[in-house]
């Protein structure tokens, strides 16, 4: 049977919609900050930078940016009304002190147990982390947002990280070109299958053995 | 009459020795002090220590330190940025030690500094690769990274606006890294665009208080630089605000 992957703004698109009104979220350089293109206009939705700004909103129109607004990737963003700045320290007791509801973060590979490879690449790079281990163990849920495997075919869900870990334990979700995943005490559950895809195909597509959720097909 | 005015960037700096720890603000481009960075490159001390987010962007500030060869060594979270050359040449080349630290905990470290706390507790890092040889308890059923305080010699910070009290206003994201490291250092050194008359900044909106800073140094306002692009779409110069 033949299947069609989501792309990352189909994936984005799911993620949005799963994000509750009044949420405080941090949304991971790459390929999460997508998510915020999609978030549902009838929310209000709260979006935290690192760098000191809750209440980000959309990138500026052409010739309006501005060098001291800009989000963790650095891209240049705006403030919604209503919005605010603070300093650093402020924004890390934001996620370490457990007031940030959601993380969304891009990963190299999560374990079957939650545990979270995102940050460094190992080998020769050059060592980088960034906030990804605070918000890793900080905001109260960590959903990531990733390719099902990798470009040649290695499954990036695993029985246990072989990258460099960010977190121990601290996935809650997973949210693939395939399928979301639940982290459960139980074990990786399945949900939310794209059409066309069995769920021995994606078990097999899977490093690790999956269960499917009773509401494979919801929403 | 206390006055914490500086006439210039270089009388500012002129007490920068050989073997100093310097706290630069900024967040990429953001609240940079370009122009104490640029005088610092002047002054000519050397084998210094800096904390900064990042690594430097291209040819200029930070990046122009390590250019020079005057970074021993960098503490900082991320220096992976695309346009980091010089940075990593010198990294690569082993002419400088690179201490890497979690964002959050790079900040609560400076703040634990500024606030005279011996050492902390922090879930980040546990069981990583950065919490390797570090002591660890389990606090609350929950695994917790001693860390402990980073003081500077000096800090370099920019600010929007100041008065001769040293007390300081940023503008929006360019605050990021400000305030906490005024308050970790020996002498924090804070460049402002503007200096106000006392009572010109209102006591409710200050936000760092003049007794965390020691100098106040005015530049002149520069053309606004307009980001374009970031991390992933590769960083520009602009980008890099500068």
């Amino acid at each position: 049977m033949s299947y069609a992957k989501l792309s990352r703004d189909e994936i984005a698109k799911r993620i949005a919609q799963d994000i509750p009104e009044g949420a405080y979220v941090n949304l991971g350089i790459g390929m999460p900050t997508l998510v915020g293109n999609h978030l549902p206009k009838d929310r209000e939705i709260f979006l935290h930078s690192e760098n000191g700004i809750l209440g980000m909103g959309p990138a500026p129109a052409k010739g309006e940016e501005d060098a001291d607004l800009i989000n963790a990737g650095k891209e240049p963003v705006t403030l919604l009304t209503g919005g605010a700045f603070f300093h650093h320290t402020d924004s890390f007791a934001m996620m370490r002190g457990g007031h940030l509801d959601i993380a969304v973060l891009g990963a190299f590979q999560v374990s079957v147990s939650g545990d979270l490879a995102n940050w460094h690449s190992g080998g020769d790079a050059i060592p980088a982390v960034g906030g990804a281990m605070d918000l890793a163990v900080g905001a109260r849920s960590v959903w990531v947002m990733m390719e099902h495997v990798t470009k040649s075919g290695e499954p990036k869900i695993v029985p246990r990280c072989t990258y460099p870990i960010t977190g121990i334990g601290v996935v809650k979700r997973i949210y693939t070109d395939l399928a979301v995943i639940e982290v459960t005490p139980r074990g990786l559950t399945a949900s939310r299958l794209v059409r066309g895809l069995s769920f021995d195909e994606l078990e097999q597509l899977t490093g690790t053995p999956l269960l499917l959720s009773e509401t494979r097909n919801a929403a | 009459m206390v006055d914490k005015l500086s006439p210039s960037v270089e009388a500012a700096l002129a007490d920068v020795r050989d073997g100093a720890t310097i706290l630069v603000g900024g967040f990429g481009g953001s609240g940079v002090p370009e122009e104490l960075v640029d005088a610092l490159i002047a002054q000519g001390a050397k084998d210094l220590t800096i904390v900064n987010n990042n690594a430097g962007n291209g040819e200029v500030g930070i990046a122009a330190l390590f250019k020079a060869g005057r970074i021993r060594k960098l503490i900082c979270s991320y220096p992976r940025q695309v346009d980091s050359h010089h940075f990593q040449e010198a990294y690569r080349a082993g002419k400088v030690e690179l201490e890497l630290v979690p964002q959050g905990t790079l900040s609560e470290r400076m703040r634990a500094a500024g606030a005279g706390i011996g050492a902390f507790y922090t879930p980040t890092g546990y069981g990583t690769d950065l919490a390797k040889g570090k002591e660890t308890r389990v606090i609350d059923g929950r695994g917790q990274v001693l860390e402990y305080p980073l003081h500077g010699d000096f800090a370099l910070v920019k600010a929007e606006r100041g008065d001769r009290w040293g007390n300081l206003v940023y503008r929006k994201g360019a605050r990021n890294y400000g305030p906490t490291m005024a308050s970790a250092a020996k002498v924090a050194i804070a460049q402002v665009y503007e200096v106000v008359p006392l009572g010109g900044l209102d006591p409710e909106h200050i936000v760092t208080p003049g007794i965390f800073v020691t100098r106040v140094v005015k530049v002149p306002r520069k053309q606004a630089r307009i980001p374009s692009g970031g991390v992933t779409q590769g960083v520009s110069r602009a980008a890099a605000g500068r």
